[in-house]
């Protein structure tokens, strides 16, 4: 199934993120998945997140589809070049995953293996387009492709309380234009700015998911304050999660403050995407208590 | 200066939709220059009544050289609505950032050179990519001022100061960019169509492959 038919069907659509393991043990994540994931409509796949190594996003997407989850196959244009990166599009969609989500990528200096080549021949947008492309039966080479031509619902990401509103915007409308069918976001813990964003985000008229990461802790905030770009904690978020130290760490508080946030957002957006960190197991309290199911 | 060649002739005319002031670089033009044909064409634009005045000198990439030339033909330049150079994109982003409220176009692509880097200073760098980005990007090179090189816009990674994600000490290129158009009003130049970065920058197979 893919994602857009649930947004033309006017559901607000609920996605969840998981992160291949760093090794070829998969079940447990599988189990996880089967037992969290349940209400939730559609798996984003990382690729080789925050440029740590670790087993491949296509492989992992199919054994979670052999296992009845509906994947999306994140790709990143970091470690592949366009004959790469155009193979493992019809590699996924031979394979029956056609839901995809484009994005540049973190460079390699920030992972496990500074030392590894950077390749960036292609980016999000060049990425979009070329998925756009291959759906037309022809590659980037303008060569022609043997047979039915791929389709895909094609995702990207937007930084929504980003300091910088006119590059988000600029880049969203490059996006759209290179065939971005859906989004999904950065986390957000102000839903003023979101809201915000939102109605300037309205003139492209496509369906936006607000992210949302689960704070687990006062610490957690104050890191990705400082080291997550487009992410702001606000003071008084912090504040809650300092307050009772027990509740925090059962993860109660940062349900609660999620929670919030979702309610907040969705009636100003069509899904919501979120990024659980290896929380997995708050996923059902979270959907619950936003009201989700 | 490195070695360029001249954009096509319709990609010039559409830079020089207005007034125009041109300026030529002589610098290491012995390095490749396409003096004959830029010679030819700016007669072109001057005949067509678009050239408000001409500047021919050499070592546009020394900015405070350039400071210097520039100040003779300021009142031309501002009467044009855009600045063409005819020089490598070390020039033009010298330029550029000289005249940082003017539109600053390339009129020449810069080509890889292997073994001669010309005489340029340390400030500006050009990666001699080949197909010149720069009207693209506000007169800052992409190529060189992006950690990855990237020419469709920003990745999410500038943080909130405009720095980048790979080096917090190096401004994000990215926001240079967006930032000096923004400053321009011309934000929309960046609503172009999807850019590819043609990495095969060996003029020989390039041309084989389009005879064949
Ligand atoms: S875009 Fe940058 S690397 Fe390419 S020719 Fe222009 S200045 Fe040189
Ligand atoms: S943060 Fe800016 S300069 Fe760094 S890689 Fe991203 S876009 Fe390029």
């Amino acid at each position: 199934m893919r994602i857009t038919e649930l947004f033309d069907n006017g559901e607000f659509v609920v996605s969840a993120e998981v992160g291949p393991p760093k090794g070829i043990h998969i079940d447990g994540m599988v189990e996880e998945a089967k037992k969290y994931l349940t209400d939730v409509h559609f798996v984003n796949v990382t690729d080789n997140q925050s440029s740590v190594m670790r087993l491949g996003s296509l492989a992992t997407c199919k054994v979670l589809k052999d296992a009845g989850l509906n994947p999306i196959f994140q790709l990143t244009c970091r470690d592949r070049n366009r004959i790469a990166l155009q193979s493992d599009l019809l590699s996924a969609a031979m394979l029956g995953i056609d839901n995809i989500l484009c994005l540049t990528g973190d460079h390699t200096k920030l992972g496990d293996h500074p030392q590894a080549k950077p390749v960036f021949d292609l980016d999000s947008v060049s990425l979009l387009h070329t998925a756009s492309l291959l759906e037309t039966g022809v590659d980037l080479g303008g060569n022609a492709l043997v047979g039915e031509a791929p389709k895909f619902a094609k995702g990207a990401v937007v930084s929504p309380c980003s300091d910088s509103v006119d590059a988000q915007l600029v880049k969203m409308e490059r996006k759209v234009k290179a065939g971005a069918e859906y989004f999904q976001t950065q986390a957000v813990f102000e839903p003023e700015k979101f809201i915000k964003f939102m109605e300037a985000a309205k003139q492209f008229g496509k369906p936006v998911q607000v992210g949302i990461i689960i704070p687990k802790s006062a610490g957690m905030c104050k890191f990705m304050n400082n080291n997550v770009a487009g992410v702001h904690i606000p003071d008084e978020l912090i504040a809650e999660l300092q307050a009772d130290k027990e509740k925090t760490k059962a993860g109660i508080t940062g349900v609660e403050i999620a929670a919030r946030i979702i309610r907040e957002c969705k009636p100003y957006c069509q899904g919501v995407h979120i990024m659980s960190l290896g929380w997995e197991s708050k996923i059902p309290a979270l959907l619950s208590q936003a009201g989700l199911k | 200066m490195l070695i360029t060649k001249l954009k096509s002739e319709e990609a010039i005319a559409s830079l020089a939709s207005g007034k125009v002031f041109i300026i030529n670089c002589h610098g290491c033009k012995e390095v490749g220059f396409p003096e004959e044909e830029a010679k030819a064409l700016q007669k072109k634009l001057e005949s067509e009544g678009k050239v408000v005045g001409t500047l021919t000198t050499d070592y546009v990439c020394n900015p405070t050289e350039l400071s210097l030339r520039l100040r003779a033909p300021m009142a031309k330049i501002a009467e044009a609505d855009a600045v063409l150079v005819f020089s490598c994109g070390v020039g033009v982003q010298t330029i550029s950032e000289v005249l940082e409220d003017k539109p600053v176009y390339a009129c020449c692509d810069t080509v890889e050179l292997p073994g001669f880097q010309g005489v340029t200073p340390l400030e500006y760098d050009c990666g001699q990519c080949g197909e010149c980005f720069l009207n693209l990007t506000g007169g800052i090179c992409p190529i060189t001022a992006c950690s990855k090189s990237l020419v469709n816009g920003p990745c999410g990674g500038t943080s909130d100061s405009g720095k980048c994600e790979v080096c917090p000490d190096m401004e994000c290129g990215w926001e240079r960019i967006i930032q000096r158009l923004k400053a321009q009003g011309r934000l929309d130049v960046l609503k172009c169509p999807t850019q590819l970065h043609d990495f095969n920058t060996d003029e020989a197979t390039k041309a084989a492959k389009e005879s064949e």
